[in-house]
């Protein structure tokens, strides 16, 4: 190869030249992490879907076992769902607070997030606790194992997202309204909200329509 | 402080420019009210439909309430993911419906072939087993 | 002190000493091999004093490069591995006639054909394909590196662990005995109440998060991190291919979680997922894991047609022809490997709508295929072509890939299917598919992008020795496979009472061991290379006069990869810049911004491996302390904020120096 010596300079100056085949300052790309972190919730999507479509198939194989209409308590899962509802709020809340530069205020309100998303998962240990100790536990039928394991997943997410937002809120006192901090307070709220949008699913598939005659 | 590697956006290749914050540019308050107002009308009115058993059909509420859930995802979409076709560049949009379009494949896909192995493979009388194909 | 029962079951499980094959004389002699062979590494690494370099240079690089190159070692290892499943099956099946019971009893055979199965796909070819595009995709597109290098590192020794765990299921216990993908109920706790099941299981698991992170990775890498004016429609055909491959990826990998999370709840909690009784449905698995398993054949294959579409067009000296229609083919592909998983089990019995609906989709996907055969047909068609070992992988390619296309078409015809499934005709399809595809295509790679990897090119004799190996050895033990298959010989039979098929096996034993000697005649080609690397060596970074970016730097790239970012004009960047008469940059270099090593990646995926050992044994106390300590250090991670440094000026303009005057020494 003989580009380094060959005769070039009559084409065009050499300035120009460069400009055309590279950028002589320092180059920094676009962050990925959004766009990867989201990547990675569509990913969580799939494993749902399969779980859906677990639930969808084996959600009427009682094995002479009871029957959604049997077990669900809606105004529990009513309660349930309005606290996910009402974090999901909150979480945009501090972000308005992020976004005007407000550590305490953000702060206060990832923290009562947090609160809402404990109880959430409170709750939902309080219904498994109570099926299983009437005797529907996973082991029962199909339709328990495909339930509890399709619920059990979301509220592991919840609780997940708790461990990340108490993580979060040490490192924001740490080290205040840092860009990483703030671009790791956006994927959380999107997993949050994320969480809610699986929730709709699961109130709608699992207990409303499990629920009916 | 030195920023994060690959951190702030100077120029890129052909895509649009976006802060760390491109997600949360559109959000305002008045944004997330809206999304939970709705999003409260259209958990309540579902909750609502089931247990005052509003219809005798079955199936006729399972219908509205899985209309009701689609129209609820949507919402929290746009009000609370702020999903538009600008962020990131438009990928998060593509990535989403790439990824909505495999739930479905995925989804119906596996009902469709269980109630026909079911169908085919469990008959549910002597006479169905006679005329097996 | 672990006198005490239940505390031994506790901390022990149901590990004991009979867990270790002291009475099987075949894996006992393997362990002392593999035994002495580690030992000796170890030695050697400590005599020459080498630990450090290793931790500090590889085990903890974030470099995208060296992280591909330990990928494809890594594939290569494993290919050892899984050629001598491979081999000692067909020699059972030589000999195992009549009164002869050959020489594997049938629960090491099963062991054997699974483990096979396994390894072949799982890590072999996935890290083959894993480390080019690694390797390759930021080269290609003119970045530093990739978008997450921290969970690069992190990705890879999770897929290292997890090749680990089945490596350590040979000595201790056992493997799964149920076929490569663990049908249930077979794979049930009532079928198989023994670790290795659970061994398949968690080695996956493993294995699937690192596969599913990379896939993450390279999809954020090529949409955010081209340099700039290469748009989508001027991006290498391998990046196109990496970018399809990433998304099959990230939206087929999550099913096989889920779905061995599921078979993994049957058998450990007593859910009734896949069982008989309780309402289960063993088909459910089955429907599931092929959703999973479909889009898997494409992950693996897109990308050896991404390094076929970038031989020819180098070795014909032409731009490649179609390139657009070469680009859609691609995403074609993408959308309709998820509408035909159902093919895998026609004789499920779902009846004739469901099974004409797949029939026809798995039809139409040799379309964009048979497309792009076309199109390295016409980008040779009036070429210069220069017969090198890249392009002969790649007619070896053409020639067989032909075949398995066919059968495959044949079998996607759903009566023919319900007289060839679960026959050797089968097992001759998508060998003829994987080993014709696939593995020429890695090879191809490999020959082709070693230079740019080391900066020495592979010797030739050698590797043309190992491609005839290869290739007559490859139709020697697979063309008697559909034979048999047409006479309706089923697969994974370790016994044969018919000796008038005798001799059909032998022919394929004498094509294992003919393809033996390609891999012995690949491993020769590596050592006599390395031996002769002077008189091979490349100095202009550029041996193959290639067409698009990765041949712009030098060879091996330098940590940056490139000192200033690249503007790009064209599709052939490269080839465009040579024939713009393009003067390499020799001074005004800066600073540049790169990330930091870091053992995190190691250390979390290490923890995950004991944690999945300990919850195979069911050691219950060991696999808590090991989830906890894993997440503890996941947090403690994310308390690590400076995870960046600056190659200083100096440094680059050394090291660019040090090109410009290799490169004026050998004008």
């Amino acid at each position: 190869m003989s580009e380094v010596t060959s005769p070039v300079a009559s084409v065009a100056p050499v300035a120009v030249r460069s400009a055309r085949f590279y950028v002589t300052s320092e180059h920094h790309p676009e962050n990925g992490t959004l766009l990867g972190f989201w990547l990675y919730l569509m990913s969580d999507c799939l494993v749902f879907a399969c779980l859906f479509a677990m639930y969808g198939v084996l959600g009427r194989s009682y094995a002479a076992g009871p029957s959604g209409a049997d077990l669900f308590e809606l105004p529990l899962v009513a309660v349930n769902t309005s606290l996910l509802l009402l974090s999901s709020i909150t979480y945009g809340v501090a972000m308005l607070e992020m976004q005007r530069n407000r550590l305490l205020a953000t702060l206060a309100w990832l923290g009562i997030t947090g609160l809402l998303g404990a109880g959430f998962v409170g709750v939902e240990l309080h219904e498994f606790a109570n099926l299983i100790h009437a005797g529907a536990g996973p082991q029962r039928s199909a339709f328990l194992s495909s339930f509890f394991t399709l619920v059990g997943t979301h509220g592991l997410h919840v609780s997940v997202g708790v461990v990340w937002l108490v993580t979060m809120m040490v490192q924001l006192t740490q080290k205040g309204l840092i860009p990483e901090n703030r671009r790791r307070l956006l994927c959380l709220s999107m997993f949050w909200h994320f969480l809610d949008v699986v929730w709709i699913g699961v109130f709608t598939f699992v207990y409303l329509m499990g629920a009916l005659p | 402080m030195t920023p994060p590697y690959t951190g702030t956006p100077v120029h890129t290749g052909g895509d649009a420019e976006h802060g760390p914050e491109a997600g949360a540019a559109h959000s305002s308050l008045k944004g997330y009210v809206t999304g939970f107002v709705l999003s409260v009308v259209l958990t309540a009115v579902p909750f609502w439909l089931v247990m005052s058993k509003a219809f005798d059909k079955s199936s006729t509420t399972a219908v509205v309430i899985l209309g009701f859930a689609a129209v609820q995802i949507v919402v929290h979409m746009i009000y609370f993911l702020h999903m538009n076709t600008k962020s990131e560049g438009g990928w998060s949009l593509l990535a989403l419906i790439f990824t909505v379009m495999i739930v479905v494949i995925a989804l119906s896909g596996s009902l469709w072939v269980m109630y026909h192995l079911n169908h085919n493979m469990m008959p549910a009388s002597m006479h169905d087993m006679r005329n097996m194909p | 002190m672990l006198d005490h029962p239940e505390l031994k079951r506790l901390v022990l499980g149901r590990l004991t000493w009979d867990a270790i094959p002291f009475h099987e004389p075949i894996l006992l002699w393997t362990f002392v091999a593999v035994a002495l062979g580690a030992a000796g590494v170890v030695a050697a690494v400590t005599y020459y004093r080498l630990w450090g370099v290793l931790w500090r240079d590889w085990i903890t690089s974030i470099d995208h490069k060296k992280i591909g190159i330990m990928y494809v070692i890594l594939g290569l290892v494993m290919l050892l591995r899984g050629f001598s499943d491979a081999i000692m099956m067909r020699a059972q099946q030589a000999i195992s006639f009549g009164h002869s019971m050959g020489y594997l009893p049938p629960h090491h055979y099963d062991q054997i054909f699974t483990a096979h199965g396994v390894i072949m796909i799982f890590f072999v070819a996935m890290p083959l394909v894993t480390g080019l595009m690694n390797f390759i995709v930021p080269l290609q597109i003119g970045a530093r590196d990739v978008a997450f290098p921290f969970l690069n590192n992190f990705s890879f020794w999770m897929t290292t662990f997890g090749a680990a765990l089945v490596m350590m299921s040979l000595f201790v216990g056992e493997f799964a005995r149920t076929g490569w993908l663990a049908y249930p109920p077979l794979s049930g706790i009532a079928s198989s109440p023994d670790v290795g099941v659970d061994y398949y299981i968690w080695s996956l698991q493993i294995a699937g998060v690192g596969t599913l992170l990379s896939g993450i990775n390279l999809i954020a890498t090529i949409v955010k991190m081209r340099a700039p004016g290469m748009t989508l429609m001027k991006m290498p055909v391998f990046t196109w291919t990496a970018l399809c491959t990433n998304v099959l990826i990230v939206a087929a990998f999550p099913v096989l979680t889920a779905v061995l999370a599921l078979l993994a709840l049957d058998r450990y909690v007593g859910t009734s997922f896949f069982t008989n009784d309780f309402g289960g449905n063993p088909m459910m698995y089955v429907n599931l894991i092929w959703i999973w398993g479909h889009p898997e054949v494409y992950i693996l294959i897109l990308p050896a047609f991404g390094v076929f579409s970038e031989v020819v067009a180098t070795f014909s000296g032409k731009r490649l022809f179609g390139y657009a229609s070469m680009v859609y083919a691609t995403v074609v592909i993408t959308i309709l490997s998820y509408l035909v998983w159902l093919h895998h089990f026609f004789t499920m019995g779902s009846g004739a709508s469901v099974n004409s609906f797949f029939g026809i989709t798995t039809m139409i996907i040799s379309i964009p295929t048979g497309a792009k055969m076309f199109n390295w047909l016409f980008t040779m068609y009036r070429g210069r072509i220069r017969f090198e070992l890249p392009m002969m992988w790649t007619i070896g390619f053409m020639f067989t890939f032909m075949i398995g296309g066919m059968t495959g078409v044949l079998l996607a015809v759903p009566p023919a299917d319900f007289a060839l499934h679960n026959s050797l005709f089968l097992v001759a399809h998508f060998h003829n598919v994987i080993i014709g595809g696939v593995l020429f295509g890695m090879l191809a790679g490999i020959t082709y992008w070693f230079p740019k990897a080391f900066g020495y090119r592979l010797d030739p004799f050698w590797g043309k020795c190992s491609f005839w190996f290869w290739i007559t050895g490859f139709w020697f033990a697979f063309m008697p496979l559909y034979v048999l298959g047409l006479m309706g010989v089923t697969r994974r039979l370790s016994h044969f009472e018919d000796p008038s098929l005798q001799i059909w096996f032998q022919i394929a034993a004498f094509g294992a061991v003919l393809i033996l000697l390609g891999i012995l005649s690949f491993i020769v080609q590596l050592v006599v290379s390395f031996r002769r690397r002077e008189s091979l060596r490349d100095t202009t970074g550029d041996p193959w006069d290639g067409r698009t970016l990765e041949w712009s730097t030098s060879s091996p790239p330098p940590a940056y990869n490139f000192a200033f970012t690249p503007r790009i004009h064209d599709t052939d960047t490269w080839a465009d810049m040579k024939r713009q008469r393009y003067i390499r940059p020799q001074d005004g270099f800066n600073a540049i911004h790169m990330p930091k090593n870091t053992g995190a990646g190691f250390v979390l995926a290490a923890l995950s491996a004991v944690c999945a050992f300990a919850l195979i044994w069911q050691m219950w106390l060991p696999a808590g302390i090991a989830f906890v300590a894993l997440l503890s250090a996941i947090i403690v991670h994310t308390f690590n904020y400076d995870r960046d440094f600056h190659i200083p000026a100096d440094e680059v303009v050394r090291v660019e120096n040090a090109r410009t005057h290799l490169l004026a020494a050998h004008v």
